[in-house]
């Protein structure tokens, strides 16, 4: 739930249902990992842990890396409806008109969007990260300002993909 | 050290090459792609199936698809030893997130074959 809170307060209900595949292994996956922890606590050395994310801080910094994870995650799973779309579109006219015709509905401007700013996240943060592997915005005051920069940048691109679209 | 990039064993040095080789291929084939809609006004069926029935778009796309399954072989590889603390749990989950990427390429291979 601290997760469903997180997410929903910090990234927004619209990015909360593109991530929907990615949070369902999350959810499986963090189960399993709780179960394994209680089988293991009575014998490891009882440590403090704070897994609370709310009173975890989170500079930019934090935030870019995170969303650049979760949108490299969503575009993996985008990716199956991305190649339908392609596959059936380039099938016949018929299969290309249908599509085009989907396009007209809510449902798949959305799924369209979700994919084109999942991307357009993964690509911009990308950018960033290979110039960070090349020695670029390292230090405290250029990493946290590329990193705000890299998030504004794409909230003006996502709104730029919703009017596109739309 | 020996970081012969075309063995087959895999390391974390190659690893990190692979994952920003195919980040690059992955970020100039996006552009090129949404290059296309931004400068076509309307895209119609005839204009669409005749930019893949061009070869060197066939061949950028299936190098893109290839270079996409390289990518998350690493990179979910990445997501998945960080979350899933479970050797077996993260080999089954891994197969099958493979076998997508897989299956991704293998329908664009006969997509662009029969275009
Ligand atoms: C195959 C592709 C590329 C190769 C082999 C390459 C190689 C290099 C090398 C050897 C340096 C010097 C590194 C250093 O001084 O620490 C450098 C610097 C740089 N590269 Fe690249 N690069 C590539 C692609 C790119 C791309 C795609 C971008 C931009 C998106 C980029 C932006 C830069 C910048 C801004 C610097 C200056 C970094 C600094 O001064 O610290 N490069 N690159
Ligand atoms: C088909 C498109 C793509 C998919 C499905 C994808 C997926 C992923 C995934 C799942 C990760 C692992 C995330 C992590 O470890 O935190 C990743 C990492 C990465 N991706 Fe992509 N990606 C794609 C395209 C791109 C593009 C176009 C770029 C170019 C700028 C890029 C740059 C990177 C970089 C630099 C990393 C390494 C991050 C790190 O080491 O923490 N990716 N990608």
């Amino acid at each position: 739930m601290l997760f469903f809170h997180t997410v929903t307060r910090h990234y927004g209900v619209a990015n909360f249902t593109l991530m929907v595949p990615s949070i369902t292994w999350w959810v499986i996956t963090t189960i399993v990992g709780l179960l394994r922890v209680n089988g293991q606590v009575t014998v490891k050395k009882q440590r403090p842990v704070n897994l609370d994310l709310s009173t975890i801080s989170m500079p930019a910094t934090a935030k870019a890396s995170i969303l650049h994870r979760i949108s490299g995650v969503a575009l993996f799973f985008a990716l199956s409806f991305v190649i339908w779309a392609w596959s059936e579109s380039l099938s016949s006219p018929q299969g290309f008109e249908f599509v085009k015709s989907l396009f007209t509905g809510f449902i798949a401007k959305f799924i369209a969007w979700g994919a084109v700013i999942a991307l357009l996240y993964h690509l911009v943060a990308g950018v960033r990260h290979l110039l960070m592997d090349m020695g670029r915005f390292e230090e405290l005051g250029s990493g946290n300002a590329s990193a705000k920069f890299v998030i504004a940048l794409w909230v003006v691109l996502a709104v730029l993909a919703g009017v596109w679209i739309w | 050290m020996v970081v012969n990039q075309a063995s087959l064993k895999r390391d974390g040095v190659q690893d990190f090459v692979s994952l920003r080789a195919t980040a690059l291929v992955l970020a100039s084939y996006a552009l090129f792609i949404l290059g296309y809609f931004l400068t076509t006004p309307t895209v119609t069926f005839e204009a669409w199936q005749g930019l893949f029935s061009n070869l060197a778009v066939k061949v950028y796309t299936l190098a893109a698809l290839v270079c996409m399954m390289v990518h998350t072989r690493i990179g979910l590889w990445q997501v998945l030893t960080d979350y899933v603390k479970n050797a077996k749990l993260r080999a089954i989950l891994g197969f099958f997130l493979n076998l997508m990427a897989f299956a991704y390429v293998a329908v664009g291979f006969f997509v662009l074959w029969s275009v």
